[in-house]
């Protein structure tokens, strides 16, 4: 399953993962299996973006806009979370 | 970026905060009940018995306290939770108060219509019980004919309907030559996750422990074989451990830290830190008929008695590791020295922990004999 991303990839929480506010504690978390992970600041954005429709050109696009920062810039990070959160069962691509 | 994204919540904390933080699980024992028998079952040597159990109300109320005090992932579990013939609405309840539901169970005893029914009512992930990686070893452990071919059958049910699937795995002498092929066939099943978890030698557990403790080189052995077979597999399966302590150097934290992550409720609705503190008979476990879930998490003696670092005694007192394994584990404490407020025997600190070593290896070169073990009997339950 390991393998390349590229832009029409579309990203997805599979069954059995939820992001979701955290109101007791603040922020937000994302929920796996036996997994919890704190997810802040530009995480936050580009989670709320994976809404399994949306390609990662044009969640690189929308978090440019929103940021005000090139592509180029914003892209690699996007990449590797997301290739991140794919070595850990976290998110289909 | 993406480390510092992902720091785990669930890593141990560091040291005590002045209030304690909110817990993040919840086991929720619905039952004592099961189908199998297995000679390493954790759960006490007193069973609850099934007119103990709580009702659904009661249950559904603990649910709900639980999400309002923080709890993020509720554990469906027992003995055998589907037993129970609420868990459909049981798993509705807790999926609706925000929980995310996590059913462990032994996969024998469910129909084809209970598992949709499940799945509809929101159940998140399933955790599936694996006693062998073959039909012999699996009636060798769970003394029950045609177990294997059930639970193959029903991962194949929950894996079709594209529900996560996690194989757990405890591991023995019994089954420890296993260890890769079990790791195959959770990849075969289409398992997403696998818990290689060598025996904690708690309740039914220590009884058999003589028959079921493995022999280092094996333990060694396994801890490379998970090593391989996880950067092999990285992408296809998430694979967890956990090591035997009898042979370590340090022992391990009590469930993250006694009263700082978890909390578990008992078919008849007492709260423990862990689900075998019911041996530390000095403690008074309130239950939820009497008390809330968050009074019972900041209020009760039982939950503050070993938390941080108050109660250590020396070597704990001015280890450096004071804050990192808090002493380690307190029921096995009182089980092999007596004393729970003792520095548990795992720790190379302990003035026992050579004799443990040493009863583990000689228990572990004692010819394995079948006729030996005892399988759980719940007759009574």
């Amino acid at each position: 399953m390991s393998g390349t991303i590229d832009g029409t990839s579309v990203p997805k929480l599979p069954r059995g993962v939820r992001f979701r506010e955290d109101k007791t504690r603040g922020g937000y978390i994302l929920v796996g299996p036996e997994r919890i992970f704190n997810i802040d600041g530009v995480a936050v954005e580009i989670l709320k973006r994976v809404d399994g429709e949306t390609s990662l050109d044009g969640i690189v696009a929308d978090l440019s806009k929103v940021f005000a920062a090139s592509d180029d810039v914003i892209r690699p990070d996007v990449e590797a979370f997301f290739l991140d959160l794919r070595d850990k069962q976290m998110l289909t691509l | 970026m993406s480390e510092t994204l992902l720091d785990r919540r669930d890593a141990p904390a560091p040291s005590r905060p002045p209030r304690p933080e909110p817990p993040i699980g919840l086991l929720a024992e619905l039952t004592h009940r099961c189908p199998l028998r297995c000679t390493y079952c954790s759960n006490p040597i007193e069973l609850e018995t099934r007119s103990a159990e709580l009702d659904t109300e009661t249950w559904k109320r603990v649910f709900t306290q639980a999400a309002e005090l923080g709890v993020i992932h509720v554990h469906l579990s027992g003995g055998e939770p589907t037993a129970r013939k609420d868990i459909v609405e049981l798993t509705r309840h807790a999926a609706e108060v925000g929980l995310y539901t996590n059913l462990i169970t032994s996969g024998v005893g469910v129909s084809e219509d209970q598992l949709d029914a499940l799945v509809e009512a929101g159940c998140d992930h399933i955790q599936l019980s694996m006693q062998g990686a073959d039909p012999e070893i699996t009636v060798a452990v769970a003394g029950m004919k045609g177990a294997f071919e059930r639970k193959q059958a029903f991962a194949e049910q929950v894996v079709r309907r594209g529900v996560p699937l996690t194989l757990n795995s405890v591991i023995h002498r019994q089954n420890i030559h296993q260890v890769p092929v079990m790791i195959e066939k959770a990849v075969e099943f289409g398992a997403k996750r696998i818990e290689i978890a060598h025996t904690q030698y708690y309740g039914w557990a220590l009884k058999n422990r003589a028959q079921l403790m493995p022999a280092k080189a094996d333990v060694d052995r396994t801890i490379e074989e998970v090593k391989e077979a996880r950067e092999r597999l990285k992408g296809t399966l998430v694979i967890d451990a956990v090591f035997p302590d009898y042979y370590a150097r340090y022992p391990k934290l009590c469930n993250g830290g006694w009263g700082t992550r978890t909390l578990s409720v008992t078919p008849s609705g007492k709260v423990l830190p862990c689900h075998a503190a019911e041996t530390l008979k000095h403690l008074d476990f309130w239950t939820v008929r009497d008390h809330g879930l968050a009074d019972i998490w900041y209020e009760s003696p039982a939950f503050e008695a070993y938390r941080g670092t108050g109660w250590m005694k020396e070597p704990c007192r001015s280890c450096e590791r004071r804050e990192v394994d808090f002493g380690g584990c307190r029921c096995q404490a009182l089980a092999l020295t007596g004393d729970p407020n003792a520095t548990d025997p795992a720790c190379i600190k302990s003035p026992h922990h050579e004799r443990i070593g040493d009863l583990a290896r000689t228990e572990a070169s004692l010819s394995t004999d079948p006729g030996a073990v005892t399988y759980r009997n719940f007759g009574a339950a």
